[in-house]
């Protein structure tokens, strides 16, 4: 089910200001691929422009090809709709929908785009919960709000909402930023286990946490303010970890810069 | 003074007046005040200036004892405490002193033949006479207002926060601002030279220009349209912009994310806009009066002939040369309110409804 991703030229801008340059770079399917690098340094907008999510704020363009088993998803035909349900994203908060209760907060995804048969909602929703480790601790109060969760099932919930439209590809930013270590281990281990069905690309400040869960890691970085992103170095994680071949990156993942 | 406890740092201690302290200051304030000028009769004396002096007593005389015991932050603590309470209270004496007056006079004439009868030949010398047809008047003129304004205001609202891009946008919402203004007698002309003098005579048997009830409705959505908007604009606005992501990126087209996750997160706000224009509308009396004419009879048809409502019914009758005539004005006014009132709380309580648990 899981999908290549290929990035060719990828250079994103928000109005005149150009937040990444020329990004060239391919995620291998059912793999977890990290991007790390400090702050404003691009890597939340190439993942948003995995799936067309960059576009949504005002005057922000892509430009590039990115290609998903072949296809270019920024072709002038392609529907954007069926690229996010292809390509399902979780945020750095939680945004469970707060007028919906938890099932609604997970069918959310089918019902709105046309599913209406109660069996095959009432399936996804178990399915969807039980593979983000949720079902356990919600099952008895699928009515209630979605928001009165805690923090961590909260994001649970939204990893929950994003497979249940079996997505093929996951994409993930800082998904633990605002989460206490027993929370994060929890989606951490998640990811792990998410691994085998869906590629998954996850952006994250913990350089721990990179080592920890993904095979790949990116990293990216800026000269200086103003200047757009660029992508370093991209190997395997344990290479970028002990012997990174880029000076940058070795500065940066030892602590000396960043 | 209560019994020094040990304390392990005695810098840290607060040096308190007791609890009663501003309560016996109060008092002593308002005894005399109360001997000076209302019994003494000082400056002309009066229960107005006995208030107002009590409570500049109190201010002084508080700020004296605190700055003696507590020292000088703690009294201006307790002044602004005491001019903000103060303030408080003033606002509020008019909205209880309307309240009251209402009630009190409205309920002279709150009776079964007001709610059932129109005044149809009901002459100065008449002592029945109600309500019934202006009652009428104003639940069909609002709520064909209503009908109007809100989907448009609300589908309006939606253009501006959720597609405008650039100019458009924002000089529509330049535009709803000045609506936002407009005196209600130049809404009334608007629809008096548009509708009724140029529009009615097209739907008429006879040709001639007819007031009717839908041109009031029409001067009353004109009047409606800003606020909506203007209201569910900002509700719009509140709803974070982190749950049409969480929407886009389910595969959620932007038409469904508004329909199903913008709006019924924003539904309490935008009803409480909405019942705030509804009130508006209800309370006109210029524009109904000039393109609904005056009406002392029943008339079921908002579309043809002239129609009261409560607000012209409470201006005629109040101006009446009758004795008959102040107390039914005063009771329509009372179901005026009243009416306002209960639509708020039903539409609040339908808001609710539909909100989890």
């Amino acid at each position: 089910m899981a999908k290549r991703i290929e990035a060719s030229g990828i250079s994103a801008y928000y109005g005149n200001f150009k937040a990444i340059d020329n990004i060239n770079l391919t995620v291998e399917p059912k793999s977890v691929t990290a991007l790390i690098g400090p702050s404003g340094c691009g890597k939340s907008t190439f993942l948003r422009s995995i799936n067309r999510m960059h576009e949504v704020l005002p005057n922000a363009r892509v430009e590039g090809s990115m290609t998903i088993d072949g296809q270019n998803i920024y072709h002038k035909d392609v529907d954007v709709t069926a690229v996010r349900r292809l390509i399902g994203m979780v945020f750095q908060r939680p945004n469970p929908f707060p007028t919906m209760s938890i099932y609604d907060n997970v069918v959310a995804g089918l019902r709105l785009s046309g599913v209406r048969r109660k069996s095959a909602l009432d399936d996804a929703c178990e399915k969807a919960l039980r593979a983000a480790n949720l079902w356990n601790e919600v099952h008895t109060r699928l009515s209630r709000p979605g928001a009165g969760l805690s923090g961590g099932q909260q994001q649970r919930l939204c990893i929950a909402r994003t497979i249940a439209v079996e997505p093929q590809v996951v994409l993930m930013d800082e998904p633990c930023s605002a989460l206490d270590p027993i929370s994060t281990l929890a989606i951490e281990d998640l990811i792990t286990e998410l691994k085998t069905q869906y590629t998954i690309v996850i952006v994250t400040h913990n350089m721990q946490q990179a080592a920890r869960v993904s095979d790949r890691t990116a990293f990216f970085s800026i000269e200086k303010t103003g200047d757009p992103g660029r992508l370093i170095e991209y190997d395997d994680t344990a290479k970028i970890f002990t012997n990174p071949s880029v000076k940058k990156t070795e500065d940066y993942i030892t602590g000396r810069f960043g | 003074m209560t019994a020094a406890v040990a304390f392990a740092n005695p810098s840290l201690r607060a040096r308190r007046l007791p609890k009663w302290a501003p309560g016996a200051v109060g008092a002593g304030s308002v005894a005399l005040s109360f001997l000076l000028f209302y019994v003494g009769g000082l400056l002309g004396g009066g229960l107005t200036l006995t208030v107002i002096a009590a409570l500049v007593l109190f201010v002084i005389a508080i700020s004296i004892v605190s700055r003696a015991i507590e020292g000088p932050r703690a009294a201006r603590n307790r002044v602004v405490t005491t001019l903000i309470y103060a303030a408080c209270v003033v606002a509020a004496v008019p909205l209880v002193e309307v309240v009251y007056t209402l009630i009190h006079k409205g309920l002279e004439r709150f009776d079964v033949t007001f709610f059932t009868h129109s005044n149809r030949n009901i002459t100065a010398f008449d002592s029945q006479g109600g309500a019934y047809h202006a009652i009428v008047g104003t639940l069909q003129q609002a709520g064909i207002a209503t009908l109007i304004s809100v989907p448009l205001g609300i589908l309006g609202a939606i253009y501006i926060v959720e597609y405008g891009r650039g100019r458009l946008a924002s000089t529509i919402r330049f535009f709803v601002d000045v609506m936002t203004g407009i005196p209600s007698i130049v809404a009334g002309l608007f629809i008096l030279s548009f509708w009724v003098l140029v529009v009615s005579p097209h739907f008429s048997a006879t040709g001639l220009p007819s007031f009717s009830g839908f041109a009031a409705a029409l001067a009353l959505s004109v009047l409606m349209l800003p606020t909506v908007t203007r209201s569910t604009e900002e509700m719009l606005r509140l709803v974070p912009d982190s749950l049409r992501e969480g929407s886009y990126a389910l595969g959620i087209a932007k038409w469904k994310t508004i329909v199903k996750i913008v709006l019924p997160t924003a539904t309490t706000g935008i009803v409480t806009g909405v019942m705030l224009a509804v009130a508006r509308a209800c309370g006109e009396t210029a524009p109904v009066l000039l393109v609904a004419g005056a009406n002392d009879s029943i008339n079921f048809n908002p579309f043809k002939g002239s129609q009261d409502s409560l607000a012209t019914y409470i201006y005629k009758q109040a101006s009446l040369a009758s004795p008959y005539g102040p107390p039914r004005a005063w009771t329509a006014a009372l179901t005026l309110v009243a009416l306002v009132l209960i639509l708020t709380v039903a539409a609040k309580l339908i808001a609710r409804r539909n909100k989890l648990k």
